[in-house]
């Protein structure tokens, strides 16, 4: 197997409230390239942690262990960097951007990606069509284009400015947290098909839930299970009716 | 390590970076000895070839100013102000008023260039004679210190019947014109630095809209001080008759220096029946070095008065600069349904300081105004937003809109938000807003994760932040205001 997305033995913690607090124990994963892999596991199990260690939010401290991107120490490098190599994450609850035109946002972002990546940047007519295409195809209206960055956004239409971005970007790999966002079919139906839509074999995707739903709108390679900081299992498919007939019970004695 | 705080360091690490419009450009000057007496008053009225009235005017306001004493009240210290220690008169040897560029100082000329702000107006001076049909419609009155070398458009603008010229042009060539205005907005004693300015101002604009007209460009004026230790006493007058139409833009930036320099400039509008005038600013004075040594002072008087009935004056200010900014335009609202508007950005990082808002007075039934302040902080920078709102007795169903945002960077800052609220009419409304907040780790993380660097991000959330702001300015002034924002708070983060 390729090396493309690999963690091994991570480590990392959050202080909270002056406390330092273990998060992810020693946690080993890998993501072929072209797999679409999914995460569940109960509340707290540390699946959101995991996800913002690997885009390189500030707030969580490495305290062992690596991850590598397409042969790149991860953990070495900026949110910006991480972007420009390919990675993307799509937040759980994306964050808003008062009086931050979204057109203008998103043609930012591509441009700082695009720049990165040493191609040549789009100018505000070629980034107009490229974006047109895009909103058709996820049936956003363009009104969400002139509109504040997630200001005033539904949770459906801030799940599509999020899967927007990501057909945008054209990251290798995704990083899809929707670990609260499981009541709301709509958007779990919007993220899966945009998942659907770049499965490519040069296209990876981990997929963060702790609702077996999702797999009825995404077919993974693979399936994780994860509690206090590991993965503790990993199948196929079918662990999720497992999940879905006997809860997480029967994978936390087995890992006790 | 938290973004903040990486925020914070990069403040800090801005401060480093030199101004980079730090420059002095070198043409000869003729210099006024150092000091303030009744002998400079009458040094500068006399080589500006004013009329005896004139003389007489600055005569009895420099008298004033000496019974007056500098104002204590703003949220700003600094050390005293040495008046005898500054030179009140500068003017470029040159001979007034080229009509073409081959007559310009070529140092001025570079000094354009170096600005790099929108002069495309470099090309449109450039073609002073034959250019006029195809280009944009933005006239320059360009004061070059204190003494305006160059002014274009003044023909085409003579067929609209408009007079856009320096004052001191005015003084002599219209003389009945600004006798009839002059210090009726802000008169000679109206504040300490106001009769200053009236004793010893060497230049600045004229503009006259005759009723009906409405402007057709865009007055624009690009202010610079250059020589060493030279106060600058800046002097507009806009008068817009019934049902005429202005825009005036003012654009400044200066040279880096040690000595603390005063700029204590006055603005008045007068706005009659119907009439509108829109004054927008774009500040970037020099703002001292990391230390906040040899910044600008910056205290100016602003005022315009909507004399008749349904007339609108609009201030749009973007501050970026000076070590200190005292400023508040401010809008008498005299005209029955009048309005009055007041857009503000002020950014102040480092250790500039920042005292500056509006005063609102309604005077007649009916009025509007509408103040939208947005104020950004950061290293260890200290801005107070303090505005006054007026309804006197007669302003019925008046109304007034405020909303006073602060934004801070890092925590070694300070916004602070002073309002005053006066009503004497039981059916005036006013409405007044006031957020603080900072911008969050999340913000500045979702754009990271999107490629944006630090930087970036939080020139984006600044300029989104200031966008009900920029959007009042004039488009070419909009897009070099949000380029400004940036360099200022560049280095802010990482």
């Amino acid at each position: 197997m390729s090396d493309f997305l690999k963690i091994q033995g991570l480590q990392a913690r959050i202080d909270a409230d002056g406390t330092p607090k273990d998060i992810l124990k020693g946690l080993d994963l890998e993501v072929p390239k072209g797999e679409v892999h999914v995460i569940m596991g109960p509340n707290g199990s540390g699946k959101s942690t995991l996800s913002y260690v690997l885009a390189g939010r500030d707030d969580y401290e490495v305290t062992g262990g690596s991850a590598t991107f397409k042969g790149q120490d991860l953990l070495a490098l900026e949110p910006e960097e991480r972007a420009a190599l390919g990675l993307f994450l799509a937040f759980q609850s994306p964050v808003e951007l008062p009086g931050v035109n979204n057109a203008n946002f998103l043609r930012t972002a591509v441009n700082a990606v695009r720049r990165a990546r040493g191609e040549a940047e789009l100018d505000a007519v070629a980034f107009l069509k490229a974006v047109r295409a895009e909103t058709k195809h996820l049936s956003m209206s363009d009104d969400m284009l002139k509109r504040a960055v997630n200001v005033g956004f539904s949770g459906g239409e801030k799940k599509r400015n999020e899967v927007l971005q990501m057909r945008l970007l054209q990251p290798s790999f995704a990083i899809l947290d929707e670990t609260d966002s499981g009541l709301d079919i709509d958007a779990l139906r919007i993220v899966a098909e945009g998942v659907n839509s770049l499965r490519s074999p040069d296209f990876s995707a981990l997929v963060i839930t702790h609702h077996q739903r999702l797999l009825d709108y995404i077919v993974p390679d693979r399936v994780h299970v994860m509690a206090h900081g590991r993965i503790i299992h990993s199948g196929g498919p079918d662990i999720a009716k497992t999940l879905e007939k006997q809860g997480y019970t029967q994978f936390l004695e087995a890992a006790a | 390590m938290p973004a903040v705080t990486e925020t914070r360091e990069t403040v800090e690490k801005l401060a480093k970076s030199s101004y980079e419009w730090g420059f002095e450009t070198d043409i000869e000057m003729d210099i006024a000895p150092k000091g303030l007496s009744e002998e400079t008053v009458r040094l500068i009225s006399e080589r500006k070839g004013e009329p005896q009235w004139m003389l007489e005017w600055r005569l009895k306001a420099f008298r004033a100013w000496l019974q007056m004493e500098e104002p204590g009240w703003a949220h700003i210290h600094h050390p005293p102000i040495d008046y005898q220690d500054a030179h009140y008169f500068a003017q470029p040897k040159k001979k007034p008023g080229p009509k073409s560029l081959d007559e310009v100082d070529p140092e001025l000329l570079k000094t354009y260039a170096k600005l790099g702000i929108p002069l495309h107006e470099q090309a449109l001076l450039a073609g002073v004679e034959g250019a006029e049909e195809q280009r944009l419609p933005v006239a320059v009155d360009a004061v070059f210190d204190s003494v305006s070398v160059a002014t274009t458009f003044r023909k085409t603008l003579a067929e609209a019947g408009v007079i856009f010229c320096p004052i001191s042009d005015a003084i002599r060539e219209y003389p009945e014109l600004v006798r009839k205005y002059l210090g009726t907005v802000v008169p000679i004693v109206d504040n300490f630095f106001a009769a200053l300015n009236s004793a010893v101002f060497t230049d600045g604009s004229f503009v006259y809209i005759p009723e009906g007209v409405r402007c057709p460009m865009e007055l624009s004026t690009y202010f610079r001080i250059n020589a060493r230790n030279t106060g600058q006493f800046e002097r507009t007058l806009i008068i817009a008759e019934d049902r005429a139409t202005v825009s005036y833009l003012e654009g400044c930036t200066a040279p880096q220096r040690d000595e603390n320099q005063l700029h204590a400039a006055v603005v008045e509008l007068i706005a009659m029946e119907d009439a509108s005038i829109k004054y927008s600013t774009v500040q970037n004075w020099y703002p001292g070095d990391d230390e906040g040594r040899g910044g600008i002072y910056n205290f100016v008087t602003k005022r315009g008065i909507c004399r008749g009935a349904r007339s609108k004056i609009s201030w749009t200010q973007v501050e970026t600069g000076s070590a200190i900014t005292w400023k508040y335009p401010s809008c008498v609202l005299a005209g029955e349904g009048s309005v009055g508007e007041f857009y503000s950005v002020a950014v102040t990082n480092n250790h500039q300081q920042a005292d500056t808002g509006t005063k609102m007075i309604h005077l007649a039934p009916n009025t509007r105004s509408t103040i939208i302040a947005k104020t950004i902080s950061a290293g260890h920078s200290d801005s107070t937003y303090r505005g006054l709102v007026r309804m006197q007795p007669k302003a019925r169903n008046a109304r007034n809109f405020t909303q006073c945002d602060s934004l801070l960077i890092g925590d070694q800052c300070g916004a602070h938000t002073v309002p005053y609220i006066e009503s004497r009419n039981m059916t005036a409304r006013v409405e007044h807003e006031a957020t603080t907040s900072k911008i969050s780790e999340d913000q500045l993380f979702y754009c990271r994760s999107r490629g944006l660097s630090e930087e970036d991000a939080v020139g984006l959330i600044v300029n989104g932040f200031c966008r009900e702001v920029l959007k009042e300015l004039p488009m070419e002034f909009a897009v070099e205001a949000q380029k400004l924002l940036q360099i200022s708070l560049e280095g802010s983060v990482g």
